[in-house]
């Protein structure tokens, strides 16, 4: 693992992109990690392309401008492939993680030519799955942290129920549906 | 704090003599401020024609007219700037305003 | 040692806030500050704080009602940005001149128009002649512990001045971030209690506040704020070095990074100063002799120590986050240039605005600046004395 990971998010505004960005910071820290999670801010409304950032080192992290060479991207709405160019200044050693029921080779040519890794999950039909609805963030965060290898699997599932626990304290219902909206991600991210 | 003695904050006054962003403590500070010095017009009581009807005291916009046992006494021409209303509405004609202090 | 936790910078200063638990915060939501009452209402609704909160129905109101509460005795405060600010504008100089010692913090905000919600420094650097004490920060580390040391300086008896704390809008505002807490009982016991000697509210010494000063006094009550605004600087290093003491983290009139032996310095306000130290280390791995001066008190404006901390520079780059449409430069580079000259340092100086409305701020600007001050010096480059970085332009 480099220094520093660098990751930066496609969504939609409602869809959970700044919050998926904020948590993984946050399961981060857990780790141990020096963390960045931050949004780009402007008038967005429901529907509207928005960005959201991270940075995890294990050094302090000094730098507070956007990130424009990534590590990692990940596409929480496949539609974003049309207007956004997603793959911009993505670092080729580094991957894309994209949610769509398409198999692979059918979002390659969406890229722009992008010769790093490509990895898919379908976080619609997983988060309706387990959870009875469409919440992609759960699937995407698990993709993010199995491809980008911040962290060991075990050591996020960890984390990630202690969070559900304090966090749904008052639903205990939906913690198991996360917990495995999780495992079948890290099952099947390919 | 001790009350301010305002007699010794003058217009001649070093800037390190003036109070903390000009504030005056005790109560009744105005008191020493003798604004009668201000007067070019005064008012004079003629008590004979007094019906003690009080008209007068609420309208001083300087409180100079001073009330002792629901009556009222001459002005206090410390604090009277000569403004005249308490001549005006005087319906008795017990006040009248005369030229100078 | 601290509490290792991780927060946002509105979020952090509303903790601080929670620490110190003042009296009374009267506050109107804007964007991007309106995390910071939102927050403190939450606490107090939940009963771990009391202070009481005032939704008043505008900025106006807001700081009247915290020059109110201050005049009656109370520790106050509000938050606010950009236009709220704005509309603030008067009772800000009534705050000043009438020697309260209030608190501010401000999430920097560009000022309309054209609207818009992101950061630059126009707001405070508005209000730099207001009177007030301004204390700007890099992270939401530094916007926190400003925040506890902001009453020990506008409370001191030689400063009785109203502190504004400034943080970065959404760039440190609004971006999760590790940083360390200080424990609840440490803060306590560094702020103290606020026993104000003379209050409106004090029934067996009544007082008079805000009276009108003809000619013969308005001058003299402004020098005696100017000599209190001196006083803040000696009380700044005080408190900045206990403070340091309390939690291993000392703070002066500004962060001197690399800059002792540099040829080439960079001074900037805020959170472009991290970026900075990271363009700075990249070139220093190449043998170039690069530092950076980070402003972080403004007002009391510590001139003659800027001066010799630059004193050796072969060129300076002054970094504005702000216009003041002088044609000449912005205001962070008219005050140090001024200090410069008066304290006769002669150095190749470049005035730049960057960063306005949020627009980013790289490490890449920061070596495209270092790279022109080289330039300038060592090849006698002419360059725009006064130029913008990071614009767009045909």
């Amino acid at each position: 693992m480099k220094d520093t990971v660098e990751i930066r998010w496609h969504g939609r505004g409602g869809q959970g992109a700044k919050t998926a960005a904020l948590l993984l910071a946050d399961v981060c820290f857990k780790h141990g990690k020096n963390v960045q999670g931050f949004p780009e801010y402007g008038p967005e409304r429901m529907g509207a392309p928005i960005t959201a950032y991270n940075r995890i080192s294990d050094n302090e992290l000094r730098v507070h401008s956007n990130i424009y060479d990534p590590d990692y991207v990940v596409v929480v709405d496949e539609t974003l492939l049309e207007t956004i160019d997603v793959t911009a200044g993505l670092s080729e050693s580094g991957a894309i993680i994209i949610n769509t029921p398409r198999p692979k080779e059918e979002i390659i040519p969406h890229l722009k030519g992008y010769k790093g890794a490509v990895y898919t999950i379908d976080a619609r039909r997983i988060s309706e799955e387990t959870l009875g609805k469409y919440f992609p963030n759960s699937p995407m965060l698990a993709a993010t942290v199995a491809v980008s290898n911040v962290m060991e699997k075990e050591e996020f599932l960890k984390q990630m129920e202690d969070s559900y626990r304090h966090k749904f304290s008052k639903k205990p219902e939906v913690i198991e549906g996360n917990m495995q909206a999780l495992r079948m991600t890290f099952e099947e991210v390919q | 704090m001790a009350a301010t003695d305002i007699s010794k904050i003058t217009e001649k006054s070093p800037w390190q003599d003036i109070t903390e962003g000009n504030q005056i403590y005790g109560s009744g500070t105005s008191k020493a401020f003798i604004t009668g010095e201000w007067r070019t017009n005064t008012p004079v009581f003629h008590p004979d024609k007094c019906t003690q009807c009080l008209l007068c005291t609420p309208v001083c916009p300087d409180s100079s007219i001073p009330v002792k046992d629901c009556k009222r006494q001459d002005f206090d021409y410390d604090h009277c700037k000569g403004c005249g209303i308490c001549a005006k509405v005087c319906p008795f004609g017990a006040i009248t305003m005369k030229e100078g202090q | 040692m601290g509490i290792r936790e991780r927060l946002s910078g509105n979020e952090a200063v509303a903790y601080a806030i929670k620490q110190v638990n003042p009296d009374v915060m009267p506050a109107f939501p804007i964007t991007p500050s309106t995390e910071i009452p939102q927050i403190v209402a939450s606490y107090i609704a939940n009963g771990e704080m009391d202070t009481e909160f005032i939704p008043v129905e505008s900025e106006h109101s807001a700081m009247s009602a915290t020059i109110g509460a201050s005049a009656a005795g109370a520790r106050a405060l509000t938050a606010t940005s950009s236009c709220g600010m704005a509309l603030m504008w008067e009772l800000l100089y009534v705050a000043a001149s009438n020697r309260l010692p209030l608190a501010l913090t401000l999430v920097n905000r560009a000022l309309s128009g054209p609207i818009n919600i992101n950061c630059d420094h126009s707001d405070s650097m508005g209000a730099r002649d207001s009177g007030w004490i301004q204390v700007y920060a890099e992270n939401n580390q530094e916007v926190y512990d400003n925040f506890i040391q902001a009453y020990r300086i506008s409370e001191h008896k030689d400063v009785h001045l109203p502190i504004m704390i400034c943080q970065d809008g959404f760039i440190t505002s609004h971006a999760l971030a590790n940083i360390e807490l200080l424990e609840d009982d440490k803060v306590k016991q560094f702020v103290g209690e606020y026993t104000p000697e003379n209050f409106l509210l004090n029934s067996k010494e009544p007082m008079s506040l805000g009276p009108y000063a003809v000619s013969n006094y308005y001058m003299e009550t402004k020098k005696a704020q100017t000599e209190a605004m001196k006083n803040a600087k000696k009380v700044i290093l005080d408190v900045g070095k206990e403070f340091g003491e309390m939690s291993g983290r000392t703070y002066g009139f500004f962060e001197e990074y690399r800059l002792e032996d540099a040829d080439y310095a960079v001074v900037i306000i805020g959170s472009a100063a991290g970026t900075t130290k990271d363009a700075i280390d990249q070139l220093r791995s190449q043998g170039k002799k690069v530092g950076l001066l980070k402003l972080r008190v403004f007002r009391p404006f510590p001139d003659k120590e800027i001066a010799d901390a630059l004193r050796n520079c072969k060129a300076i780059g002054i970094m504005d986050r702000s216009e003041s449409f002088s044609g000449q430069a912005g205001p962070l580079t008219a005050e140090v240039t001024a200090a410069l000259y008066r304290y006769k340092v002669d150095s190749n100086i470049v005035s730049y605005i960057y960063g306005l409305g949020g627009r980013d701020y790289r490490a890449e600007d920061a070596l495209e600046v270092f790279s022109e001050l080289e330039d300038v010096t060592v090849n006698g480059k002419e360059i725009e004395q006064f130029r913008y970085i990071g614009l767009r332009s045909r």
